[in-house]
């Protein structure tokens, strides 16, 4: 870890002056990423901006019956508050499938949008990474990407986003609020992380200036018929290989409205409009499912190590909707998929 | 060879002036102490290089193993990961806190019945752990007892032991 200046932010406005005076600072909350980062010297900020003390920490109503998340509230208490236990079991389900329970402890709601990608070429500095040092190559391209992305690769970069708690997130249509010197805007989870294209420098589209207030949830939870299904190397403590969010509006076993998020698979939180569309109105039922998996993975690819993850994605896509429209979520403690 | 073709120019080390230390407060096992840390400074090694409180553990030092695992303000944390300035004022419980009045704390002593280490380098992080679990009342089976302390990794293996440690503490408390 390099030496570098400390400071608090005192507000919000406090928190945006002094991130823009100095574009090489880097806002602190939970730490549990840039910490590890900064040890690996892929980060190095000149100042970090504690911003733990802003009043960002409260989870509440809104007007519109869905749910305004403060970015400061820790993954854990989220994971376990009552409304969100309630309403929006799909979403306490992907953040307790992430992590430890230290690390949740730790982490933020807006620092776990912000996470990093752990692929090991991205970490390791003796290694050329487009995403840490832009213009010097992807080592993953043909080196070991077991783990890495199957959608909106480019040659750039095909490292994946880590978060299971944004699988669910983008599945629930939430809106990314953010603050920078020119006031407060909105942001839709959809266009909040990016592709790689040719800058996967970039991960999303919050400005270096700009600080993350709140996370909004729209009113419809889906809590009757979701799960979140995570397929990892081992039971737990373990990033995906491939991770599905689904949750289904039903009207008997006709589809109203249906939601399909992938981790695992691509720079974001991967979903597809088309497909839920094409869902509405089929009967939920495994020859729909699988229709929906062909469609969402037509234009999937492989590298030399992670092809697996197509078929593998495919048949997670046909089980979590399966455990959707059956009502029977995906347990994150008794590992059983049924 | 190839390694050093390919290898990206790293940029020049930056020359940050060194900040002056900062003064914070932390209130360890119930005793208050007064520290003066250099930003960078870990809680993990303000605890065991300037606080002397070896028992807890530096494994990994990425968050990775769980050994570090001490509690603030009663939650369970990765210490290695947090930066001890910005607990200034909070209240750390580490593994040398725990007994009471020389008897030691039910986790220790189920521990030591169960026979739930061999090595003892992840134990004082396990039972740090699995007073925070306890603490949280989330798992109740030992199903959920291994899923909720799998952020604590034993490289002996003596996992089905410290499962059944921390069930017959849970019972007792």
């Amino acid at each position: 870890m390099i030496n570098f200046q400390y400071s608090r932010a005192n507000n919000i406005a406090d928190a945006v002056r002094q991130i823009a005076a100095d574009p090489k600072a880097r806002f602190i909350a939970g730490g549990t990423n840039l910490i590890d980062l900064m040890k690996e010297e892929v980060e190095r900020p000149s100042r970090l901006i504690d911003i733990t003390h802003l009043p960002l920490k409260a989870v509440e109503e809104t007007a519109e019956g869905g749910l305004r998340i403060g970015a400061l509230v820790p993954n854990s208490d989220l994971a376990y508050h009552p409304l969100v236990a309630q309403r929006y079991p799909m979403l306490a389900s992907a953040i307790l499938a992430g992590a430890s329970a230290q690390l949740r402890n730790m982490a933020s709601t807006g620092g776990n949008l912000l996470q990093r990608t752990r692929c090991h070429y991205f970490y390791d500095t003796a290694t050329p990474c487009n995403k840490r040092t832009p213009g010097s190559g992807c080592s993953a391209l043909n080196g070991i990407n077991r783990m890495h992305a199957i959608l909106g690769t480019s040659d750039a970069c095909i490292a994946t986003h880590p978060s299971d708690m944004c699988v669910a997130v983008a599945a629930l249509a939430a809106t990314v609020h953010v603050t920078g010197p020119k006031g407060e805007r909105t942001i839709a989870f959809a266009d909040f992380h990016r592709l790689p294209g040719s800058t996967p420098e970039r991960d999303t589209n919050l400005g270096t200036d700009e600080i993350i207030t709140t996370i909004e949830l729209p009113g419809k939870g889906f809590a009757k018929n979701h799960t979140y299904l995570k397929i990892r190397d081992r039971l737990s403590y373990a990033f995906a290989l491939v991770s599905v969010a689904a949750a289904l509006e039903l009207d008997g076993d006709t589809i109203k409205e249906a939601r399909l998020a992938l981790g695992g698979v691509a720079h974001k939180p991967w979903r597809d409009l088309g497909v839920e569309a094409s869902l509405r109105g089929q009967t939920a039922k495994r020859e729909a499912f699988m229709h929906a998996a062909d469609a969402l993975l037509g234009g999937a690819k492989g590298h030399a190590h992670n092809a697996f993850k197509i078929d593998l994605a495919r048949r997670a896509i046909v089980r979590a909707l399966t455990q959707a429209a059956r009502g029977t979520p995906q347990s994150q403690s008794s590992k059983k998929v049924l | 060879m190839h390694l050093a073709q390919t290898r990206p120019a790293q940029p020049i080390r930056q020359t940050i002036p060194a900040p002056h230390k900062i003064p914070l407060s932390l209130t360890v096992n119930g005793v208050e102490r007064k520290l003066e840390l250099a930003p960078w400074t870990t809680l993990l090694d303000a605890l065991r290089d300037h606080l002397d409180l070896t028992g807890t553990k530096k494994g990994c030092d990425h968050g990775q193993c769980g050994a570090c695992t001490v509690l603030v303000d009663g939650r369970r944390i990765n210490s290695c990961l947090t930066l001890a300035v910005m607990k200034d004022g909070a209240k750390i419980t580490t593994i040398e806190g725990l007994a009471k009045d020389g008897a030691l704390h039910p986790l220790q002593q189920a521990f030591i019945e169960h026979d739930a280490f061999q090595c003892g380098y992840c134990t004082s992080g396990q039972i740090c752990s699995a007073a925070g679990l306890i603490a949280e009342g989330k798992a109740k089976t030992p199903e959920e007892i291994r899923e909720l302390m799998s952020g604590n990794i034993c490289r002996c293996g003596a996992y089905p032991n410290i499962v059944a440690a921390i069930l017959e503490a849970m019972e007792r408390s």
